[in-house]
């Protein structure tokens, strides 16, 4: 099955992008087809860079940057919610690029499943 | 053609889903996508009539909702058992919108091909 999915939750403040990361694992392994991750509201936090977690904990950030390098999946933030927020191209970790909302719908129209994951 | 169904639940100010969710909705109407919009639970109170933001210095976007005809999206549903349980009536609500109980909701949602919540 070929699906999106939805991330609309920063890191680490609540679960859902962590729900979100292993929902996409888990889907990758049962042989389904990621078409895109898109990050709206505070997900677009999901991408910055300059996210330095302790040691002992995940880094959410870096994560997604693997999952998009070792699985080819196409992590696509929001602009006007980028810009909003203070996310630039420049603050982007490696495997994400921002456009816009219209990436959602075309998720949206191509994807048999959109699965969103929010508070 | 795809059925889009955004959902609405929270109140609208206090976050910023309510903004952000209208803004996906005039994308979706502007990639011809056949598109309804759902206000259930907090989400009634984002069509209340004579919102007055000043005071908390934001924007009020509630005319947006009355010009989303303009923009051939006429499909607005407010779940019938959430304006009661808040003491609303629909001419409390700043537009014309269908009110429908929570089971035929959930039918209409079932026939969604996408369900996006806010």
């Amino acid at each position: 099955m070929k699906i999106a999915v939805l991330v609309n939750e920063g890191p680490y403040q609540h679960q859902a992008s962590d729900s979100a990361y292993l929902f996409c694992v888990a889907a990758l392994a049962k042989g389904h087809e990621l078409q895109r991750v898109f990050f709206y509201h505070d997900g677009v936090n999901n991408a910055s860079r300059f996210t330095e977690p302790p040691q002992d904990d995940r880094n959410i950030v870096a994560r997604w940057t693997k999952l998009a390098e070792e699985q080819k999946v196409d992590l696509v933030v929001c602009v006007a919610a980028a810009l909003r927020r203070g996310i630039v191209e420049g603050s982007l970790a490696p495997g994400f690029r921002i456009s816009g909302l219209g990436q959602l719908i075309d998720s949206g129209i191509k994807a048999d499943r959109l699965v969103v994951f929010g508070d | 053609m795809k059925k889009f169904m955004l959902v609405n639940r929270k109140a609208p100010y206090g976050s910023i889903y309510a903004l952000e969710s209208l803004e996906v909705v005039l994308i979706a109407a502007a990639f011809e996508q056949d598109v309804s919009v759902a206000f259930i639970d907090d989400g009634v109170y984002q069509l209340k009539k004579g919102m007055q933001t000043k005071a908390i210095a934001t924007k009020n976007f509630s005319p947006t909702y009355r010009a989303l005809e303009d923009y051939d999206i006429d499909k607005l549903y407010v779940e019938s058992e959430s304006l009661a349980a808040r003491g609303l009536v629909a001419e409390d609500l700043i537009t014309d919108v269908k009110l429908i109980d929570r089971a035929a909701l959930a039918e209409l949602m079932e026939q969604q091909d996408v369900v996006l919540s806010f």
